[in-house]
């Protein structure tokens, strides 16, 4: 481990990294060549060439977006990132055929355990392509198509043309214009009608090298009636200079079908994670993002739901940590673009030394759409006197026979709660440490059990030497 | 009980307590030797939840003038969580709410902070169950969330099954009494009379109601921040019967 990184790596776990060997390394820096060469290396249809093209030719145009942190925004340095690095030459699925240091780095992340223990599938990405890649065969048996994107577009080129950038289209924002011109790897997952995946199928997405951009694309389709809960993870090691992860998730649930999209990202405090992230519900589907933002440099994040289809219920559940030199500028987004149409919103937010969480959330029910309702509740919790959280919520509310609440607040750890917890043997940390487990407690009960356990540590972890 | 050794666990030496640089406490003596029960009576504003609570080391209580000592050794040193270590434990009159933090794990934490050898899974679990009968607490307790929601004597219930649990040395008990029913009342001396054998009890209150089931051995009149009366039992049906005025002259 070289000095820089350790000297920023701090209480951060997973802050290491390995000697970086790629196969294929772009330089630095990105051009319209750049991003026809990273097409032609991936022997893309002509189609998705062009939309890459015209993607770029859409970013270059584009401002930057003049809210949020802009200060932050406008540091990025896009000439300094690598746009595409490859790792290793294939995608495997035995874990034995995975270049050593790659597999000992996801082992550290406790992936193959997790994999062996409860998981329906799992991809893992380093930097910018999957190195793993698996499926239990029951869920293959059931027609359960989960490949990473690449393959994904090679296997399934009408599937993936009919629905790719049908959420999020490029010209979207800046950054979708980005990940649509340079990305590479993400999730592919297609689930059948009627078929109801009862294990949680993950991706894990790793940075190890400097400077690095990562620009995954997922989408995942439920056909009618089906069911999936798809969960991911991402960690970076610390180094003392930027790396920039940029994904654009797009879900479809058809009519009936619920699709669970759980998250828990940890990036290292020198990554930038700027993503898009959309849902599409049709009638009577339901989408839940759970989201969850502990790590990262900025955030810019809102989970979207278009609720199109009648009956159609959203629900976001969304956590962030903002620590020292953080900014988790996150929320949710919700259309009520069908009648009939509920959506639950729980934000709840934590900012300590220094750091900034913003809560940013737009509330739409179109003219057309009656019977809505929908509930908003964002609470932040400060845990000292540098640290703060703002909230910019909109509304635009079409009728008035839909049913909306909106509740806020923001909170301090009062020193009657310290006191008692001290009073019962617990340190100021581990007093700190508990209040703060329980007040993300809603969030972290949606995980799964084994998710659940690791952000209550790392929460633990993170109050240690809080309080002077 | 008895026995020609006397075990000091509190001594309290001239202790002079002032909140924001209100004076409120002016001078308070007390011994408190294992084994005992004393009761602390007094009007509202007399000074007694602020004992109770700059023993347990109160942050907002500053201590001017004298000492406060545990077992024989000074306490000023001591953080907080180091005195519940040491087998302090005081029952709040207000506890603190901790939403999203179930009794069950909370019970299970700090007893394990308390005690040199954490308690094992199986072990504790017969352990709590037997003290959640005793004191005629559901099960379902253990899944809720510290004190969020709860009526006022069902957390005074979670206090005592704590102190049940932590099995101090010393057990503050700041109006532990108010708010419940008689036969909660009931069930919540039972508590303090089964810690009460092998510790000092400290208890706090208005009544004589919880006195009755709570035999003390020494009752203390509280006016104004100083103990101006000590005396048995005979004490707190007096100052039941008569309120604090004749003290306030005798003085």
């Amino acid at each position: 481990m070289s000095n820089e990184t350790e000297e920023i790596i701090g209480d951060y776990r997973y802050g290491f990294h390995d000697p970086e060997n790629s196969t294929i390394r772009f330089d630095k820096g990105l051009s319209e060549q750049v991003v026809r060469d990273i097409s032609e290396l991936k022997d893309e249809p002509e189609w998705m060439t062009e939309l890459r093209v015209k993607a770029y030719r859409h970013f270059v145009e584009r401002v930057m977006p003049d809210w949020g942190n802009c200060n932050l925004l406008n540091m990025i340095d896009f000439e300094n990132v690598t746009y595409f690095l490859r790792s290793s030459n294939k995608t495997e699925n035995s874990w034995d055929e995975v270049p050593d240091d790659i597999k000992n780095t996801f082992n550290r992340l406790g992936i193959p355990e997790a994999e062996q223990k409860w998981l329906g599938g799992v991809t893992a990405q380093y930097e910018s392509e999957a190195v793993y890649h698996s499926i239990r065969e029951d869920l293959e048996e059931q027609g359960v198509i989960f490949l990473d994107m690449d393959s994904g577009l090679k296997q399934y080129p009408e599937i993936v043309k009919k629905y790719f950038g049908s959420v999020i289209p490029h010209s979207d924002n800046k950054f979708s214009a980005l990940n649509t011109a340079v990305w590479s790897g993400g999730s592919f997952l297609y689930i059948p009608k009627g078929v109801s995946v009862e294990m949680p199928v993950q991706a894990y997405f790793r940075i190890n090298a400097k400077n690095m951009g990562q620009f995954e694309r997922t989408l995942i389709i439920a056909d009618e009636g089906s069911t999936v809960h798809y969960v991911e993870g991402c960690t970076a090691p610390s180094y003392s200079t930027d790396s920039l992860h940029s994904a654009v998730v797009e879900l479809i649930a058809l009519e009936g079908a619920k699709i669970r999209y759980s998250t828990v990202q940890n990036w290292s405090s020198n990554v930038y994670n700027l993503v898009t992230k959309r849902a599409v519900a049709h009638k009577n589907a339901v989408v839940e993002w759970v989201d969850g933002n502990i790590g990262s440099k900025l955030t810019m994040k809102y989970p979207s739901v278009l609720l199109k289809g009648e009956g159609a219920h959203a629900e976001v559940i969304s956590v962030a940590y903002a620590g020292k030199g953080q900014h988790q500028d996150t929320g949710a987004k919700v259309h009520h673009l069908a009648s009939n149409t509920t959506s639950n919103i729980l934000s709840k937010s934590i900012s300590k030394d220094g750091g900034r969480s913003s809560y940013r959330g737009l509330l739409q029910v179109t003219p057309k759409s009656t019977g809505c309702r929908s509930k908003v509740v964002c609470d932040a919790l400060i845990l000292d006197g540098d640290s703060r959280s703002d909230t910019y919520p909109t509304m635009e509310i079409g009728n008035s026979s839909s049913d909306l609440e909106h509740e806020a607040s923001v909170s301090k750890v009062s020193s009657d709660q310290l006191f008692y917890l001290m009073s019962r043997g617990f340190t100021e940390d581990e007093a700190m440490g508990l209040i703060v487990n329980g007040f993300f407690e809603p969030f972290t009960r949606e995980l799964p059990m084994e998710y659940a356990v690791e952000l209550n540590k790392l929460l633990e972890l993170e109050m240690e030497g809080s309080i002077g | 009980m008895g026995e020609a050794v006397t075990e000091e666990v509190l001594r309290v030496e001239n202790l002079h307590v002032s909140v924001e640089g209100t004076p409120i406490l002016k001078g308070v003596n007390l011994i408190i030797n294992r084994g005992e029960i004393h009761a602390v009576m007094g009007r509202n504003g007399a000074g007694k939840s602020t004992l109770a609570n700059v023993v347990m080391g109160h942050p907002a209580y500053e201590i001017t003038e004298g000492r406060v000592f545990f077992k024989g050794s000074p306490l000023e040193e001591l953080e907080v969580f180091e005195r519940a270590r040491a087998g302090m434990f005081l029952s709040f009159q207000y506890p603190a709410s901790i939403p999203g933090v179930q009794v069950g794990n909370f019970l299970k934490k700090s007893v394990a902070s308390v005690r040199d050898e954490p308690p094992k899974g199986r072990a504790f679990r017969k352990e709590l169950n037997a003290a959640m009968e005793k004191l005629s607490m559901d099960k379902s307790f253990l899944s809720r969330y510290v004190n969020d929601g709860f009526s006022g004597g069902e957390k005074k219930r979670l206090e005592i099954l704590q102190m049940l649990l932590l099995e101090p040395h010393l057990a503050l008990l700041d109006e532990t009494d108010s708010g419940l029913d008689i036969d909660a009342l009931r069930i919540v001396a039972q508590g303090i009379n089964e810690v009460a054998v092998n510790s000092g009890c400290l208890i706090i209150t208005h009544y004589q109601r919880l006195l009755d089931l709570v035999k003390p051995d020494f009752v203390h009149a509280m006016i104004d921040g100083v103990i101006i009366k000590t005396g048995g039992p005979e004490l707190a049906l007096r100052l039941e019967d008569q309120g604090y005025d004749w003290l306030d002259v005798a003085a």
